[in-house]
């Protein structure tokens, strides 16, 4: 069991904690002016990498709030855990 | 009785009686079942799962494969603390889960440590003693009843006095620092993530019953620990020969904890067999006992000169390079009579060597007892589980811990040390890494380690010689059905080469092929030897070793652990939440039945004396048709939107548009995630140009505001809108039928509830009169059933009562409480569908046929979906009706339906055969007078008028496919 550290409650326990996938995929200014290709890239696809990885937290049971995380998926160590609009 | 006249850490004092499969033997307090059993010469257990085979105990610890009893649960008899009374049935491998509760407690702790330190042998007593010198917390855990490990079962001094006494002197010198916890009797059975570690701690089963009051059986803690030391020790492994399943053959380190530490004496005539030093001090022990010890068969042409010299001198012959190739047993009590032994050829890893030569096997000694030890595998079970990396290390034959991913490493013989000096010392090295790592520091000065009582000459050791299979003068391997890898299992050196011979080379396939590994002891008997058994099969020669394989993945639990225990208190009602709404008592008291929507307990319907499902259904619906019904709808998730831009979020959300909504005035929402398939429905109100009062489906409360508050906090912080959740404020009571606007009037005559002044889609704030006189209210006129229609929102503390003056005010219209089951079918006559039950997060509002709510001016969530190419597909499953030919028959639910004309004949037909779609809802209708469904079908609004049918295995259900608004298709009757 994963121990995250809201950045705005400290650690917690993971049952506490929404996933939210990838960060900073963000929803397109204007997706009517996407093809369908590239709208679909939006929609499906995602990275899915052996390593660092930036991902999307809620502490739900908690503070309700979002933040970004990097986490390594090898290890499962959170490298760097940062606010909306802050850098990792 | 074989046991000892003195020794052992029974206390001789106190007998205690026990009962195994009927017959009552005695032992001793400090006995295990086991040990009692080796005392009173029963050492002969159930016989072998699949081929029946007699077996004895081969253990004396949790990883027994063959002496599995049930005592209430099923556990390894090495395992269970003798008792007064014990009841005991030997098992054939399978147990059966008991069906009636234990009535015991079993209950749960939270603790966060510096320092977990896991086993309390050796090493782990001098990791306790040397990580909690600074003052870190410290949790010692130990599975046993007293601390000393391997200890505990040494014959050999330890500081000047017996090793046991030294370790019990730790102990109570470690229980004095207040930071330090003990748990004895408490195995950790699984590690993740984090240095996160459960431990089972075993309470109350060595006690006697009237000393359990109040105390829970069993305890699982949950460790956060900043470190871990794994001081789990090593698991000596059993040889791989013909017939090595008899009982009398037994581990040589659990024959010396029988003898040592239970003064109970497993034979009376013994050989030994190793591969590896360690054997040669059981051989001693046991002529220290007075037992006759007929020779020590090594597998190692030269074995250890010292060790060799000290059996010698008492008259035993070693027999070197030799292995034990096969044995006899006693026809009478199974018990093992005689081992055979042959030469080990210098090449005798490969699986051939010697079979076929005459004279083979032909040396033989008579023996009841076996003591073998096939070498030591380190217990890297745990450290397995936290993602540490093992290595196959040929000098030590055994897997070592290599990297470790998280902050946790191996000491002692765990860490592949094989002397207690170096287990010590390594223990302590772990303790004071582990101490400066969570800033104790402690200065190596400080910890003073014992002086072992006898050491070795410097190189003595002789390093050990596995030996993976050994020759039989029977056949070829593949015929081996009587060399046992797994004897939990009953899995064989042939049952390998099957294995191996259909191909497989990874250790994972060969696992669930075979079953090796898979019985409760995970392996811990039969991992390695098996790895070895095939790569020699692999045919990698006489230098095969397990490394070439690796091993299984480790998992959690690494001992069995009972379902209660893990459930904890979280039973009976306890088990999960029921959420009730506060008109409940009055369901209850009406005779309701009720049904689970998410956690909320829901009237389904409410029967009459003599109705069933069916009438009481017909009955509510004819109500809400022709006169007045009334429904709890306080389920709905409610949720309050504030702010600035709270309409311009909305807009962005709903496929329809709510910025331009006036206050006062209510509008029914469709909300898509972005692929652009429905997620939620609704009515929102909006109580003032910044307020938005929105209902959502009652299993979908939480999951809307949770959507909600993701596009606001991660895609549109910018907007000034706020969410609360307010289903629990709201109490809400729907008042529908012709009559309802009646009763309406009657509660709140402040206002005018004619349809001029109070049309459909809008509300008012008033306060209720009568008996609920200045309750303020929230009444909108919304309608899910297509006849003119209240809700009545109060606080929710009000609900039941504004509940009972509904119910007065609507007594002289018959007006009839209605469940679930009736608000489907009166939903459903109308088309109106239920996200979640005609949808499945593959319909898009298209599909639904509500091209009328989808915006064709703004963005919402979804909308760039609708016209990807998939979305648009002509043959895209549309919700349309079902009217069944037979209007008695009622199709079910999720039926699956096929073509007019489809062959259905498996041998004639196309396979699979073609589908056209499913059944999500279907009712008898009171207003039709007939059975009716909704149904998602390909193309269905280009299919009016067709027939389909619903294959049901014993009969076939013809429908026609028509619109789904079976009732008020004009929708006259929303007003009254």
């Amino acid at each position: 069991m994963l121990l995250i550290s809201c950045p705005w409650c400290g650690e917690r326990e993971e049952p506490e904690f929404g996933y939210g996938g990838q960060a900073h995929v963000a929803y397109p200014a204007d997706p009517e002016a996407l093809d369908d290709e590239q709208w679909a890239q939006y929609l499906f696809f995602r990275a899915n990498p052996k390593g660092p990885f930036a991902e999307r937290w809620v502490h739900s049971s908690g503070c309700r709030r979002w933040f970004n995380a990097v986490r390594d998926t090898v290890t499962n160590e959170f490298v760097s855990i940062y606010r909306p609009g802050e850098l990792p | 009785m074989t046991r000892l006249p003195s020794g052992g850490r029974i206390d001789r004092n106190e007998a205690l009686t026990f009962t195994l499969d009927g017959v009552q033997y005695t032992g001793f307090r400090g006995d295990t079942l086991a040990s009692a059993m080796v005392a009173e010469d029963a050492l002969v257990v159930a016989p072998s799962i699949y081929r029946g085979r007699p077996r004895g105990i081969l253990t004396a610890d949790v990883t027994e494969p063959n002496a599995l009893v049930q005592v209430g649960e099923v556990l390894p008899a090495t395992v269970v603390e003798l008792v007064d009374g014990l009841k005991a049935r030997t098992l054939s491998g399978i147990g059966r889960l008991e069906l009636e509760s234990d009535g015991a407690t079993y209950d749960k702790k939270f603790v966060h440590v510096d320092v977990l330190i896991v086993g309390a042998g050796p090493a782990g007593l001098a990791a306790a003693l040397a990580a909690s010198a600074g003052g870190a917390r410290v949790l010692l855990v130990d599975d046993q009843p007293e601390p000393g490990g391997d200890l505990l079962a040494d014959t050999q001094p330890l500081d000047g006095g017996p090793a046991a006494e030294w370790a019990a002197a730790v102990h109570a010198q470690l229980a004095d620092r207040p930071e330090v916890r003990l748990l004895s009797r408490s195995s950790v059975f699984g590690y993740y993530d984090q240095n996160y570690l459960l431990v089972l701690e075993r309470r109350t089963d060595h006690l006697a019953t009237t000393e359990t009051n109040g105390i829970s059986r069993q305890r699982v803690w949950h460790v956060r620990a900043r470190r871990v030391v794994l001081a789990t020790g090593a698991r000596e492994r059993p040889l791989v020969f013909e017939n090595n399943d008899r009982p009398g053959i037994m581990l040589a380190s659990a024959v010396r904890t029988y003898l040592n530490r239970y003064a109970a004496v497993p034979g009376q005539r013994a050989v030994v067999a190793t591969t590896d030093d360690s054997a040669y001090q059981v051989a001693l022990d046991l002529l220290a006992a007075g037992i006759t010890v007929e020779a020590v068969i090594d597998s190692r042409s030269q074995p250890p000169a010292d060790l060799m010299a000290q059996v010698s001198a008492a008259g035993v012959e070693v027999v070197p390079g030799s292995v034990v190739c096969g044995t006899t047993g006693s026809s009478e009590t199974h018990r093992l009579a005689a081992v055979q032994v042959c030469e080990f050829a210098e090449d005798g890893n490969d699986g051939r060597s010697g079979s076929g030569d005459s004279g083979f096997g032909e040396r033989s000694f008579e023996a009841d007892l076996l003591a073998v030890c096939g070498g030591w595998s380190p217990d890297v079970h745990l450290f397995s589980q936290s993602r540490g990396s093992l290595r196959w290390d040929d000098a030590a034959a055994g897997f070592l811990p290599a990297a470790a991913v998280q902050a946790v490493r191996c000491a002692g013989s765990a860490n592949g040390v094989t002397d207690l000096a170096g287990c010590l010392a390594d223990g302590a090295a772990a303790g004071i890494e582990a101490a400066a790592l969570v800033g104790r520091p402690v200065a190596e000065s400080v910890v003073a380690l014992p002086e072992p009582g006898r050491r070795r000459p410097d190189g003595a050791r002789v390093a050990p010689r596995p030996v993976w299979l050994t020759p039989s003068r029977n056949g070829l391997p593949n015929d081996w059905t009587e060399h046992f890898v797994d004897l939990h299992r009953d899995a064989t050196v042939a049952d390998v080469w099957r294995a191996t011979e259909a191909g497989m080379r990874s250790m994972e396939h060969i696992k669930r092929y075979t079953t090796i590994g898979t019985g409760h002891d995970q392996g811990a008997t039969s991992g390695v030897n098996a790895a070895g058994v095939v790569a020699v099969a692999l045919g990698h020669g006489s230098t095969s070793s397990p490394g070439d394989l690796g091993t299984t993945t480790f998992r959690a639990p690494s001992i069995p652990v009972s379902f209660a225990a893990l459930a904890g208190r979280d039973v009976g009602r306890l088990h999960d939440s029921a959420r009730v709404t506060p008109i409940h008592p009055w369901h209850v008291a009406a005779g309701a039945l009720f049904e689970d929507v998410g956690h909320w307990k829901r009237p389904w319907y409410f029967p009459q004396p003599g109705e069933d499902l069916k009438t009481a259904v017909l009955r509510e619906c004819r109500a809400a048709r022709t006169g007045v019904a009334v429904m709890d709808a306080t389920t709905l998730g409610k949720i309050e939107i504030v702010g600035s831009d709270a309409g311009e979020f909305l807009n962005r959300i709903y496929t329809n548009a709510f910025a331009g909504l006036a206050v006062g005035s209510a509008r029914y929402g469709l909300m898509c995630t972005a692929d652009g398939m429905v997620l939620d429905d609704g009515v929102t109100m909006r109580l003032a140009p910044d307020r938005f009062y929105l209902s959502t489906t009652t299993g979908g409360a939480a999951k809307i505001l949770d959507w909600l508050e993701e596009w606001h906090q991660t895609e549109w912080p910018q907007l000034d809108v706020a969410f609360t959740s307010v289903t629990e404020q709201w109490a809400t009571i729907a008042v529908v039928g012709p009559r309802s606007r009646e009763v309406i009037a009657r509660l709140a005559p402040a206002i005018d509830v004619t349809n001029e002044a109070f049309g459909f889609m809008t509300f008012r704030e008033t306060e209720l009169a009568g008996a609920v006189e200045g309750v303020p209210a929230r009444i909108a006129r919304i309608s899910f059933s297509g006849e003119l229609a209240y809700e009545i929102n109060v606080a929710s503390w009000y609900g039941l009562a504004v509940w009972e003056a509904v119910m007065a005010a609507g007594a002289d219209f018959g007006i009839t409480p209605y469940g679930t089951e009736t608000m489907h079918v009166l939903r459903a006559e109308k088309g109106f569908p239920i996200v979640g039950q005609d949808t499945d997060g593959t319909v898009t509002p298209y599909d639904l046929g509500m091209a009328w709510i989808v915006s064709k001016k703004k963005d919402f969530v979804g909308k760039r979906s609708l016209r990807r190419p998939d979305s648009v597909r002509p043959d895209r499953k549309h919700l349309v009706g079902l009217l069944p030919i037979d209007p008695t028959e009622l199709l079910p639910e999720g039926a699956q339906l096929v073509a007019e004309g489809t062959d259905l004949d498996s041998l004639t037909g196309q396979l699979p055969v073609p589908m056209v779609g499913h059944v999500t809802s279907s009712y008898h209708s009171a207003a039709l007078e007939r059975t009716f469904a909704l149904a998602l079908i390909k193309g269905g609004r280009d299919r009016m008028g067709e027939i389909v049918l619903a294959p049901l295995g014993d009969r076939i259900i013809a429908a026609t496919i028509t619109s789904p608004v079976f009732y008020d298709q004009e929708g006259a009757r929303r007003d009254g």
